[in-house]
């Protein structure tokens, strides 16, 4: 299911997990060949196509089709938040009444400063909480700040929250599958 | 980092074209030649403000992943998060201020991979890893917006 929240903003789209499309096995051969990004050589497309064994032709056109059909988000410039000075990486987490969770999605991610809004299920009694909002800020001021404007938004949705941060990445990379 | 990456850095988020000589295309948009665009990414991924240039897939698309969280005694911090951290499938890892003070995404191949990763982790741990999968994704197609301040 991948529906548009036109009512809120046309920008916002919620999928389902359930909505995962299914590519085949070469669009799957460009993901893998490109998710540690396109290389930087003045024809990139042709060098993902000499990886995968097709035109970069095709290349192009089935990297737009899965860009339409939604499997695809955007093809760019990926910033690194960190790198950038934005530091403080708090992951914030609220309990929202399972009717309570599009609108409370929709109205997070209206906000335009969350990159990302995850509805997960609660685990009792370890784990509460089931909508996950990432907040990237400077400082631990500007984070709260984002955090308040969040629970704001949520009104009377929002049946509880806080805010893990992150003390020390311990590893990052991309999405990384194997071939 | 001057005015010119930081165009490179906010305006090609999205829609990075899809033609033969894409850096060709977004140099004539700056003024700048291609070689120069592809130095400043190079320079820009290699000082790390671009992690990289390319698709952002939808989760689930090509595989299954989930986020996963583990309570770790904190004497035993540090062995639990490297032995996290040697998995392949494990592609962030963070520390976090919380009794549950390990999170980590596991991506693979499918929703059983992730299972058995999982499972091994908690088998070698001898600890729980709670496993909480993403159900619905909430996300402005707008990129992020960055201020330049």
């Amino acid at each position: 299911m991948t529906q548009h929240l036109d009512s809120i903003d046309s920008a916002i789209t919620v999928d389902s997990i359930d909505s995962a499309i299914t590519v085949d096995s070469i669009d799957r051969a460009i993901i893998v060949a490109t998710q540690d990004g396109l290389p930087l050589v003045a024809r990139p497309y042709d060098a993902v196509a000499e990886q995968v064994g097709i035109s970069a032709v095709e290349v192009r056109a089935r990297m737009r089709a899965m860009v339409e059909a939604g499997s695809i988000r955007r093809i760019g410039v990926v910033p690194n938040h960190y790198a950038l000075g934005y530091g403080w990486n708090g992951m914030s987490v609220w309990d929202v009444a399972d009717d309570d969770v599009m609108a409370a999605g929709a109205a997070m991610t209206a906000l335009g400063f969350i990159s990302h809004c995850y509805q997960r299920p609660r685990l009792p009694p370890h784990w509460p909480y089931n909508l996950f909002a990432m907040v990237h800020a400077r400082d631990h001021g500007a984070a709260q700040v984002l955090v308040e404007r969040i629970a704001l938004a949520l009104g009377g949705m929002n049946r509880g929250h806080r805010v893990l941060y992150s003390t020390r990445i311990l590893k990052k990379t991309g999405l990384r599958l194997t071939g | 980092m001057d005015a010119i990456d930081r165009r490179l850095l906010d305006d090609y988020q999205h829609d990075l074209p899809l033609s033969s000589d894409p850096f060709n295309e977004i140099g004539e948009h700056l003024g700048i030649s291609a070689d120069e665009v592809i130095a400043r990414l190079h320079h820009l991924r290699q000082g790390g403000a671009v992690s990289r240039v390319g698709a952002v897939v939808k989760p689930g698309t090509a595989g299954a992943s989930t986020l996963a969280a583990m309570a770790v005694p904190p004497v035993w911090l540090e062995r639990v998060a490297a032995l996290v951290s040697g998995y392949a499938e494990v592609n962030h890892n963070y520390q976090r201020e919380h009794r549950l003070n390990l999170w980590f995404v596991v991506a693979a191949v499918n929703r059983e991979a992730v299972g058995m990763v999982l499972d091994d982790i908690s088998r070698r741990t001898g600890l729980e890893v709670l496993d909480l999968p993403m159900q619905q994704d909430f996300h402005i197609d707008l990129g992020f917006g960055l201020q330049w301040t």
